[in-house]
Protein backbone atom coordinates (compact mmCIF):
# COMPACT_ATOMS: atom_id res chain seq x y z
CA UNK A 1 0.00 0.00 0.00
CA UNK A 2 1.98 3.35 -1.06
CA UNK A 3 -1.07 5.26 -1.73
CA UNK A 4 -0.47 7.86 1.41
CA UNK A 5 3.18 8.46 0.16
CA UNK A 6 2.37 9.00 -3.20
CA UNK A 7 -0.18 11.40 -2.04
CA UNK A 8 2.52 13.44 0.22
CA UNK A 9 4.36 13.45 -3.20
CA UNK A 10 2.72 14.74 -5.73
CA UNK A 11 3.73 18.61 -5.97
CA UNK A 12 7.00 16.76 -6.47
CA UNK A 13 5.83 14.30 -8.65
CA UNK A 14 3.74 16.24 -10.62
CA UNK A 15 4.88 19.68 -10.35
CA UNK A 16 8.66 19.44 -9.26
CA UNK A 17 8.02 21.69 -6.79
CA UNK A 18 11.54 23.00 -4.70
CA UNK A 19 12.69 24.64 -1.99
CA UNK A 20 14.63 27.62 -2.48
CA UNK A 21 16.52 29.01 0.58
CA UNK A 22 15.49 32.41 1.25
CA UNK A 23 18.96 33.18 2.86
CA UNK A 24 21.49 31.62 0.09
CA UNK A 25 19.11 30.51 -2.20
CA UNK A 26 20.37 26.60 -2.15
CA UNK A 27 17.76 24.32 -3.93
CA UNK A 28 16.70 21.46 -2.44
CA UNK A 29 14.64 18.39 -4.32
CA UNK A 30 12.86 17.01 -2.53
CA UNK A 31 12.10 20.30 -0.38
CA UNK A 32 14.19 20.13 3.31
CA UNK A 33 13.31 21.95 6.49
CA UNK A 34 16.45 22.88 7.27
CA UNK A 35 18.94 24.08 4.68
CA UNK A 36 22.05 21.87 4.37
CA UNK A 37 24.05 24.90 3.12
CA UNK A 38 23.56 27.73 5.70
CA UNK A 39 21.11 26.15 8.26
CA UNK A 40 18.39 28.41 7.20
CA UNK A 41 15.11 27.33 7.85
CA UNK A 42 13.02 29.54 5.73
CA UNK A 43 12.31 28.81 2.15
CA UNK A 44 10.51 29.33 -0.73
CA UNK A 45 8.34 27.21 -3.00
CA UNK A 46 9.56 26.84 -6.77
CA UNK A 47 9.14 24.72 -9.92
CA UNK A 48 12.17 23.23 -11.62
CA UNK A 49 12.61 24.14 -14.81
CA UNK A 50 11.90 20.98 -17.00
CA UNK A 51 14.81 20.36 -19.32
CA UNK A 52 17.88 19.43 -18.52
CA UNK A 53 21.07 16.71 -19.50
CA UNK A 54 22.42 13.19 -18.24
CA UNK A 55 25.45 12.86 -15.70
CA UNK A 56 25.42 9.54 -15.74
CA UNK A 57 22.98 6.06 -15.94
CA UNK A 58 22.79 2.94 -15.36
CA UNK A 59 21.10 -0.26 -17.98
CA UNK A 60 18.56 -2.14 -16.12
CA UNK A 61 17.91 -5.47 -17.48
CA UNK A 62 16.77 -8.07 -14.38
CA UNK A 63 14.56 -5.25 -13.08
CA UNK A 64 11.91 -5.71 -9.44
CA UNK A 65 9.06 -7.46 -10.14
CA UNK A 66 6.40 -4.22 -10.77
CA UNK A 67 8.97 -3.66 -13.64
CA UNK A 68 10.02 -6.87 -15.26
CA UNK A 69 8.04 -6.53 -18.02
CA UNK A 70 9.34 -3.06 -19.23
CA UNK A 71 13.25 -4.16 -19.31
CA UNK A 72 15.76 -3.06 -20.55
CA UNK A 73 15.05 0.36 -19.33
CA UNK A 74 17.39 3.66 -18.42
CA UNK A 75 17.72 4.94 -15.05
CA UNK A 76 19.55 8.52 -14.89
CA UNK A 77 20.97 11.05 -12.60
CA UNK A 78 19.76 14.53 -14.67
CA UNK A 79 21.21 17.86 -13.60
CA UNK A 80 18.52 20.09 -14.53
CA UNK A 81 19.30 23.75 -16.06
CA UNK A 82 19.06 25.89 -13.41
CA UNK A 83 21.65 26.54 -10.89
CA UNK A 84 21.60 25.14 -7.64
CA UNK A 85 25.02 26.80 -6.73
CA UNK A 86 27.79 28.39 -8.78
CA UNK A 87 29.14 24.64 -10.10
CA UNK A 88 25.66 22.65 -10.12
CA UNK A 89 22.17 22.39 -11.41
CA UNK A 90 19.45 20.80 -9.14
CA UNK A 91 19.94 16.72 -10.07
CA UNK A 92 17.26 14.38 -9.82
CA UNK A 93 17.00 10.45 -10.74
CA UNK A 94 14.85 9.34 -13.41
CA UNK A 95 13.74 6.40 -16.28
CA UNK A 96 14.61 7.55 -19.38
CA UNK A 97 11.56 6.86 -21.55
CA UNK A 98 10.97 6.11 -25.27
CA UNK A 99 14.56 5.75 -26.02
CA UNK A 100 16.76 2.82 -27.72
CA UNK A 101 18.39 1.66 -24.15
CA UNK A 102 21.94 1.51 -26.25
CA UNK A 103 22.24 4.79 -27.59
CA UNK A 104 22.10 6.96 -24.54
CA UNK A 105 25.22 8.65 -23.98
CA UNK A 106 26.46 10.61 -21.05
CA UNK A 107 25.38 14.37 -22.18
CA UNK A 108 22.14 13.92 -23.73
CA UNK A 109 19.50 16.86 -23.36
CA UNK A 110 16.76 15.75 -22.42
CA UNK A 111 13.20 17.10 -20.59
CA UNK A 112 10.92 15.77 -18.70
CA UNK A 113 7.35 14.60 -19.22
CA UNK A 114 4.59 13.51 -17.17
CA UNK A 115 4.42 9.62 -17.23
CA UNK A 116 2.53 6.72 -15.26
CA UNK A 117 5.42 4.97 -12.81
CA UNK A 118 3.26 2.23 -11.36
CA UNK A 119 0.14 0.84 -11.06
CA UNK A 120 -0.67 -0.43 -7.24
CA UNK A 121 -1.63 -4.03 -9.10
CA UNK A 122 -4.79 -4.12 -11.08
CA UNK A 123 -7.25 -2.36 -8.85
CA UNK A 124 -5.67 -0.15 -7.21
CA UNK A 125 -4.15 3.84 -8.05
CA UNK A 126 -2.24 4.54 -11.05
CA UNK A 127 1.25 6.68 -9.79
CA UNK A 128 2.15 9.37 -12.37
CA UNK A 129 5.26 11.37 -12.09
CA UNK A 130 8.41 12.51 -14.33
CA UNK A 131 10.34 10.44 -16.82
CA UNK A 132 12.81 11.83 -18.95
CA UNK A 133 12.93 11.84 -22.77
CA UNK A 134 16.14 12.86 -24.95
CA UNK A 135 15.48 16.02 -27.38
CA UNK B 1 -14.29 37.92 -28.70
CA UNK B 2 -14.79 34.23 -28.02
CA UNK B 3 -12.63 31.48 -28.81
CA UNK B 4 -9.25 29.19 -28.84
CA UNK B 5 -6.44 31.06 -26.97
CA UNK B 6 -3.84 28.35 -26.92
CA UNK B 7 -3.70 25.14 -28.32
CA UNK B 8 -1.08 22.28 -28.10
CA UNK B 9 -1.41 18.44 -29.08
CA UNK B 10 0.53 15.24 -28.38
CA UNK B 11 1.59 11.77 -30.11
CA UNK B 12 2.88 9.32 -28.70
CA UNK B 13 6.42 8.22 -30.49
CA UNK B 14 5.31 4.69 -31.16
CA UNK B 15 3.92 3.14 -34.15
CA UNK B 16 2.50 -0.17 -35.71
CA UNK B 17 2.08 -0.45 -39.90
CA UNK B 18 -0.88 -1.33 -40.69
CA UNK B 19 0.93 -4.02 -42.67
CA UNK B 20 1.97 -5.45 -39.54
CA UNK B 21 -1.42 -6.03 -38.03
CA UNK B 22 -3.13 -7.39 -41.45
CA UNK B 23 -0.27 -9.90 -41.70
CA UNK B 24 -1.31 -11.33 -38.05
CA UNK B 25 -4.51 -12.01 -38.90
CA UNK B 26 -3.89 -13.24 -42.52
CA UNK B 27 -5.54 -10.09 -44.16
CA UNK B 28 -4.78 -8.24 -47.54
CA UNK B 29 -2.78 -5.44 -46.30
CA UNK B 30 -3.02 -3.86 -49.81
CA UNK B 31 -6.76 -3.94 -49.86
CA UNK B 32 -6.91 -2.80 -46.24
CA UNK B 33 -4.72 0.50 -46.97
CA UNK B 34 -6.75 0.87 -50.18
CA UNK B 35 -9.85 0.74 -49.11
CA UNK B 36 -9.40 2.23 -45.61
CA UNK B 37 -6.57 5.04 -46.63
CA UNK B 38 -5.08 3.62 -43.51
CA UNK B 39 -1.32 3.09 -43.60
CA UNK B 40 0.34 3.49 -39.78
CA UNK B 41 -1.28 4.30 -36.31
CA UNK B 42 0.33 5.15 -33.25
CA UNK B 43 0.36 3.59 -30.35
CA UNK B 44 1.09 4.86 -26.10
CA UNK B 45 4.70 4.03 -24.83
CA UNK B 46 3.43 1.31 -21.83
CA UNK B 47 3.80 4.28 -19.17
CA UNK B 48 1.20 6.35 -21.46
CA UNK B 49 -2.49 6.99 -21.21
CA UNK B 50 -5.05 9.76 -21.53
CA UNK B 51 -4.15 11.32 -18.97
CA UNK B 52 -0.44 11.74 -19.70
CA UNK B 53 -1.64 12.47 -23.09
CA UNK B 54 -3.76 15.37 -22.06
CA UNK B 55 -1.04 16.29 -19.66
CA UNK B 56 1.49 17.00 -22.52
CA UNK B 57 -0.91 18.53 -24.69
CA UNK B 58 -2.32 21.10 -22.17
CA UNK B 59 1.26 21.69 -21.24
CA UNK B 60 1.33 23.01 -24.85
CA UNK B 61 -1.41 24.80 -24.97
CA UNK B 62 -0.73 27.22 -22.10
CA UNK B 63 3.23 27.32 -23.83
CA UNK B 64 0.94 29.31 -26.54
CA UNK B 65 -1.82 30.52 -24.53
CA UNK B 66 0.75 32.20 -21.92
CA UNK B 67 -1.26 32.69 -19.10
CA UNK B 68 -1.31 32.08 -15.41
CA UNK B 69 -3.01 28.13 -15.18
CA UNK B 70 -4.74 29.99 -12.01
CA UNK B 71 -6.83 31.56 -13.88
CA UNK B 72 -8.28 28.44 -15.64
CA UNK B 73 -11.46 28.12 -14.31
CA UNK B 74 -12.89 24.75 -15.63
CA UNK B 75 -11.23 21.82 -17.45
CA UNK B 76 -12.97 19.12 -18.99
CA UNK B 77 -11.46 16.19 -20.84
CA UNK B 78 -13.35 13.92 -23.09
CA UNK B 79 -12.20 9.99 -23.68
CA UNK B 80 -13.51 6.56 -23.87
CA UNK B 81 -10.34 5.57 -22.54
CA UNK B 82 -9.99 7.49 -18.84
CA UNK B 83 -7.81 5.24 -16.97
CA UNK B 84 -10.42 5.47 -14.06
CA UNK B 85 -14.13 4.18 -14.28
CA UNK B 86 -14.72 6.59 -11.36
CA UNK B 87 -12.02 9.34 -10.73
CA UNK B 88 -12.11 12.12 -12.87
CA UNK B 89 -8.57 12.37 -15.34
CA UNK B 90 -8.89 16.37 -14.58
CA UNK B 91 -8.14 15.88 -11.10
CA UNK B 92 -4.59 14.18 -11.64
CA UNK B 93 -3.76 16.93 -14.68
CA UNK B 94 -5.03 19.73 -12.85
CA UNK B 95 -2.37 18.81 -9.86
CA UNK B 96 0.47 18.50 -12.90
CA UNK B 97 0.06 22.02 -14.55
CA UNK B 98 -0.77 23.85 -11.18
CA UNK B 99 -3.95 24.64 -12.19
CA UNK B 100 -7.01 24.75 -9.55
CA UNK B 101 -7.67 23.66 -6.53
CA UNK B 102 -10.44 26.17 -7.50
CA UNK B 103 -11.22 24.71 -10.90
CA UNK B 104 -14.58 23.02 -12.39
CA UNK B 105 -13.31 19.78 -13.52
CA UNK B 106 -15.23 16.93 -14.95
CA UNK B 107 -15.00 13.51 -17.63
CA UNK B 108 -16.63 14.00 -20.64
CA UNK B 109 -17.37 10.34 -22.14
CA UNK B 110 -19.07 10.17 -25.95
CA UNK B 111 -17.43 7.70 -27.91
CA UNK B 112 -14.89 9.95 -30.60
CA UNK B 113 -16.87 12.74 -29.88
CA UNK B 114 -15.91 13.72 -26.15
CA UNK B 115 -13.15 15.73 -27.22
CA UNK B 116 -15.83 18.34 -28.84
CA UNK B 117 -18.09 18.39 -26.04
CA UNK B 118 -15.08 19.04 -24.07
CA UNK B 119 -14.31 21.87 -26.16
CA UNK B 120 -18.24 23.10 -26.49
CA UNK B 121 -18.76 23.29 -22.62
CA UNK B 122 -15.28 25.24 -22.54
CA UNK B 123 -16.20 27.92 -24.61
CA UNK B 124 -20.09 28.66 -23.08
CA UNK B 125 -18.85 28.80 -19.77
CA UNK B 126 -16.26 31.68 -21.20
CA UNK B 127 -19.39 32.97 -23.08
CA UNK B 128 -21.42 32.92 -20.43
CA UNK B 129 -18.54 35.21 -18.33
CA UNK B 130 -18.38 32.50 -15.79
CA UNK B 131 -14.49 32.45 -16.21
CA UNK B 132 -11.73 33.96 -17.77
CA UNK B 133 -9.97 30.50 -18.93
CA UNK B 134 -11.65 27.46 -19.90
CA UNK B 135 -9.78 24.20 -20.47
CA UNK B 136 -11.35 21.58 -23.47
CA UNK B 137 -9.23 18.50 -24.58
CA UNK B 138 -9.84 15.49 -26.19
CA UNK B 139 -7.60 12.47 -25.44
CA UNK B 140 -7.81 8.63 -26.21
CA UNK B 141 -5.60 5.45 -26.21
CA UNK B 142 -8.16 3.76 -28.18
CA UNK B 143 -8.41 -0.06 -28.43
CA UNK B 144 -9.38 -2.27 -31.32
CA UNK B 145 -10.18 -5.98 -30.35
CA UNK B 146 -7.42 -8.23 -31.71
CA UNK B 147 -8.31 -8.88 -35.47
CA UNK B 148 -10.78 -6.96 -35.25
CA UNK B 149 -11.92 -3.98 -38.15
CA UNK B 150 -10.92 -1.26 -35.38
CA UNK B 151 -7.25 -3.04 -34.44
CA UNK B 152 -6.45 -1.33 -37.70
CA UNK B 153 -7.17 2.39 -37.11
CA UNK B 154 -7.61 2.56 -32.78
CA UNK B 155 -4.68 5.07 -31.86
CA UNK B 156 -3.08 7.63 -29.53
CA UNK B 157 -3.53 11.06 -29.21
CA UNK B 158 -4.98 13.86 -27.54
CA UNK B 159 -5.35 18.03 -28.51
CA UNK B 160 -5.95 20.16 -25.99
CA UNK B 161 -7.93 24.04 -26.59
CA UNK B 162 -7.92 27.00 -23.74
CA UNK B 163 -11.18 29.33 -24.30
CA UNK B 164 -10.92 32.49 -23.71
CA UNK B 165 -11.98 36.39 -24.95
CA UNK B 166 -8.39 38.57 -24.56
CA UNK B 167 -5.80 37.43 -27.32
CA UNK B 168 -8.06 35.14 -29.52
CA UNK B 169 -6.08 33.50 -32.13
CA UNK B 170 -9.64 31.73 -33.52
CA UNK B 171 -13.06 33.04 -33.03
CA UNK B 172 -15.73 30.48 -32.79
CA UNK B 173 -18.44 31.96 -34.99
CA UNK B 174 -21.24 29.31 -34.67
CA UNK B 175 -22.14 25.89 -33.10
CA UNK B 176 -23.97 23.20 -33.74
CA UNK B 177 -24.94 19.65 -32.71
CA UNK B 178 -26.64 16.92 -33.70
CA UNK B 179 -27.62 13.65 -31.65
CA UNK B 180 -29.64 10.68 -31.97
CA UNK B 181 -30.10 6.91 -30.28
CA UNK B 182 -28.33 4.77 -32.87
CA UNK B 183 -26.38 1.71 -32.23
CA UNK B 184 -23.53 2.00 -33.80
CA UNK B 185 -20.79 1.28 -31.22
CA UNK B 186 -21.10 0.76 -27.72
CA UNK B 187 -19.16 -0.45 -24.49
CA UNK B 188 -20.84 -2.00 -21.56
CA UNK B 189 -19.31 -1.54 -18.06
CA UNK B 190 -16.36 -4.04 -17.21
CA UNK B 191 -16.24 -4.62 -21.03
CA UNK B 192 -12.26 -4.17 -22.20
CA UNK B 193 -13.06 -4.11 -26.00
CA UNK B 194 -15.90 -2.03 -27.55
CA UNK B 195 -18.75 -3.78 -29.78
CA UNK B 196 -19.77 -2.20 -33.00
CA UNK B 197 -22.88 -2.86 -35.50
CA UNK B 198 -21.41 -3.22 -38.87
CA UNK B 199 -24.48 -2.11 -40.99
CA UNK B 200 -25.04 0.70 -38.65
CA UNK B 201 -21.35 1.97 -38.64
CA UNK B 202 -21.47 4.33 -41.75
CA UNK B 203 -24.38 5.56 -43.88
CA UNK B 204 -27.07 5.75 -40.40
CA UNK B 205 -24.10 6.94 -37.90
CA UNK B 206 -21.25 8.52 -39.11
CA UNK B 207 -22.77 10.67 -42.53
CA UNK B 208 -25.95 10.87 -41.38
CA UNK B 209 -24.70 12.41 -38.14
CA UNK B 210 -22.18 14.68 -40.11
CA UNK B 211 -23.73 15.86 -43.18
CA UNK B 212 -27.14 17.38 -40.22
CA UNK B 213 -24.57 18.86 -38.00
CA UNK B 214 -22.75 20.36 -41.12
CA UNK B 215 -25.90 21.59 -43.21
CA UNK B 216 -27.49 23.32 -40.47
CA UNK B 217 -24.42 24.92 -39.32
CA UNK B 218 -23.53 26.24 -42.81
CA UNK B 219 -27.43 27.58 -42.83
CA UNK B 220 -26.73 29.18 -39.38
CA UNK B 221 -23.62 30.66 -40.37
CA UNK B 222 -24.90 31.97 -44.12
CA UNK B 223 -21.64 30.60 -45.65
CA UNK B 224 -21.23 28.48 -48.51
CA UNK B 225 -17.90 25.79 -48.59
CA UNK B 226 -15.95 27.76 -51.01
CA UNK B 227 -15.59 30.60 -47.68
CA UNK B 228 -13.46 28.21 -46.26
CA UNK B 229 -9.45 27.57 -46.32
CA UNK B 230 -9.99 24.52 -44.25
CA UNK B 231 -12.16 21.63 -43.15
CA UNK B 232 -11.92 19.13 -40.98
CA UNK B 233 -14.21 16.14 -39.70
CA UNK B 234 -14.05 13.06 -37.32
CA UNK B 235 -11.52 10.52 -38.62
CA UNK B 236 -12.41 6.83 -38.06
CA UNK B 237 -10.33 6.08 -41.34
CA UNK B 238 -8.86 7.85 -43.97
CA UNK B 239 -11.53 7.31 -46.44
CA UNK B 240 -14.37 8.89 -44.55
CA UNK B 241 -13.59 12.48 -43.96
CA UNK B 242 -12.63 12.95 -47.77
CA UNK B 243 -15.91 11.43 -48.43
CA UNK B 244 -18.28 12.94 -46.05
CA UNK B 245 -16.27 16.52 -46.77
CA UNK B 246 -16.66 15.75 -50.53
CA UNK B 247 -20.61 15.25 -49.94
CA UNK B 248 -20.96 18.72 -48.13
CA UNK B 249 -18.99 20.39 -50.46
CA UNK B 250 -15.67 20.85 -49.76
CA UNK B 251 -12.47 20.22 -51.80
CA UNK B 252 -9.69 17.67 -51.09
CA UNK B 253 -7.19 20.98 -50.78
CA UNK B 254 -9.59 22.59 -48.12
CA UNK B 255 -9.52 18.81 -46.25
CA UNK B 256 -5.42 18.35 -46.89
CA UNK B 257 -3.99 20.25 -43.52
CA UNK B 258 -5.84 18.33 -41.02
CA UNK B 259 -6.55 14.95 -42.73
CA UNK B 260 -3.99 13.10 -41.02
CA UNK B 261 -5.35 9.64 -40.22
CA UNK B 262 -3.45 7.91 -42.71
CA UNK B 263 -1.00 8.22 -40.64
CA UNK B 264 -1.84 8.37 -36.89
CA UNK B 265 -4.45 6.28 -37.34
CA UNK B 266 -8.30 7.22 -35.08
CA UNK B 267 -7.16 8.85 -31.87
CA UNK B 268 -10.93 9.00 -30.88
CA UNK B 269 -11.84 12.10 -28.61
CA UNK B 270 -8.36 13.28 -29.90
CA UNK B 271 -9.42 12.87 -33.75
CA UNK B 272 -10.89 16.18 -35.23
CA UNK B 273 -9.68 18.19 -32.67
CA UNK B 274 -5.92 16.97 -33.73
CA UNK B 275 -6.78 17.91 -37.21
CA UNK B 276 -7.90 21.10 -35.87
CA UNK B 277 -4.83 22.06 -33.94
CA UNK B 278 -2.54 20.60 -37.44
CA UNK B 279 -4.89 23.52 -39.78
CA UNK B 280 -4.12 25.54 -36.81
CA UNK B 281 -0.02 25.41 -37.65
CA UNK B 282 -0.84 26.49 -41.02
CA UNK B 283 -3.57 28.78 -40.77
CA UNK B 284 -3.17 32.33 -41.77
CA UNK B 285 -5.26 35.30 -40.08
CA UNK B 286 -8.89 35.44 -41.40
CA UNK B 287 -9.28 31.84 -42.45
CA UNK B 288 -12.32 30.23 -41.95
CA UNK B 289 -12.25 26.83 -40.82
CA UNK B 290 -14.92 24.26 -40.56
CA UNK B 291 -15.00 21.26 -38.08
CA UNK B 292 -17.80 18.85 -37.53
CA UNK B 293 -16.67 15.47 -34.75
CA UNK B 294 -18.47 12.30 -34.57
CA UNK B 295 -19.61 9.90 -31.73
CA UNK B 296 -20.97 6.76 -32.08
CA UNK B 297 -24.26 6.15 -30.11
CA UNK B 298 -24.57 8.97 -31.82
CA UNK B 299 -23.66 12.70 -32.07
CA UNK B 300 -22.11 15.14 -34.13
CA UNK B 301 -20.63 18.69 -33.11
CA UNK B 302 -19.70 21.49 -35.66
CA UNK B 303 -17.44 24.59 -35.42
CA UNK B 304 -17.20 27.16 -37.38
CA UNK B 305 -13.31 29.19 -36.38
CA UNK B 306 -11.74 32.44 -37.74
CA UNK B 307 -8.11 32.93 -37.76
CA UNK B 308 -6.68 36.00 -35.78
CA UNK B 309 -3.57 38.04 -36.22
CA UNK B 310 -3.16 36.47 -33.03
CA UNK B 311 -1.77 33.39 -34.76
CA UNK B 312 1.48 34.51 -35.78
CA UNK B 313 2.45 35.20 -32.29
CA UNK B 314 1.91 31.74 -30.69
CA UNK B 315 2.33 29.41 -33.55
CA UNK B 316 5.83 28.52 -32.61
CA UNK B 317 5.69 28.26 -28.80
CA UNK B 318 4.99 24.67 -29.00
CA UNK B 319 5.47 21.62 -31.24
CA UNK B 320 3.52 21.67 -34.29
CA UNK B 321 1.31 18.21 -34.97
CA UNK B 322 3.15 17.53 -38.36
CA UNK B 323 6.34 17.63 -37.17
CA UNK B 324 5.23 15.10 -34.20
CA UNK B 325 3.65 12.97 -36.91
CA UNK B 326 6.32 12.77 -39.19
CA UNK B 327 8.99 12.57 -36.88
CA UNK B 328 11.28 10.54 -34.28
CA UNK B 329 8.78 7.76 -34.89
CA UNK B 330 9.81 3.94 -33.20
CA UNK B 331 8.47 1.42 -35.09
CA UNK B 332 7.09 -1.57 -33.12
CA UNK B 333 6.20 -5.38 -34.83
CA UNK B 334 3.23 -7.13 -33.84
CA UNK B 335 4.01 -8.57 -30.46
CA UNK B 336 5.78 -5.72 -29.30
CA UNK B 337 2.37 -3.79 -29.74
CA UNK B 338 0.31 -6.72 -28.40
CA UNK B 339 2.80 -6.55 -25.26
CA UNK B 340 2.53 -2.46 -25.26
CA UNK B 341 -1.53 -2.60 -25.32
CA UNK B 342 -1.84 -5.57 -22.93
CA UNK B 343 -3.18 -7.81 -25.30
CA UNK B 344 -1.32 -10.82 -23.95
CA UNK B 345 -2.20 -12.85 -20.99
CA UNK B 346 0.19 -12.66 -17.85
CA UNK B 347 0.76 -14.56 -14.47
CA UNK B 348 -0.10 -11.91 -11.55
ZN1 LIG C 1 20.49 28.41 2.63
Amino acid sequence: MITPRYHREIPQRHRLEAGKCKQCGHISFPPRLVCPKCKSKSFETVNLSREGKILTFTIIRVGPDKFSKETPYVVAIIELSEGRSANAGVRLTAQIADCDVDKVEIGDKVKLVFRKIQDEGKSGLHCYGYKAVII
Amino acid sequence: MIGIVGYGSYLPRYRIKVDLIAKQWGADPEAIKRGLLLYEKTVPGQDEDTITISVEAARYALQRARIDPQKIGAVYIGSESHPYAVKPSATVLIDALGIGPHVHAASYEFACKAGTEAMYSAYSLVKAGEMEYALGIGADTSQGAPGDALEYSASAGGSAFIMGKENVIAEILFTNSYTSDTPDFWRREHEFYPRHAGRFTGEPAYFKHILNAGKTLLEKSGLSPKDFQFAVFHMPNGKFPLEVGKKLGFTKEQMEAGWISPWMGNTYSGSSPTGLSAILDVAKPGDNIFMVSFGSGAGSDGFIFKVTNEIDNVRDLAPKLRDMLDNDKIYLDYGQYAKFRQKIILNE
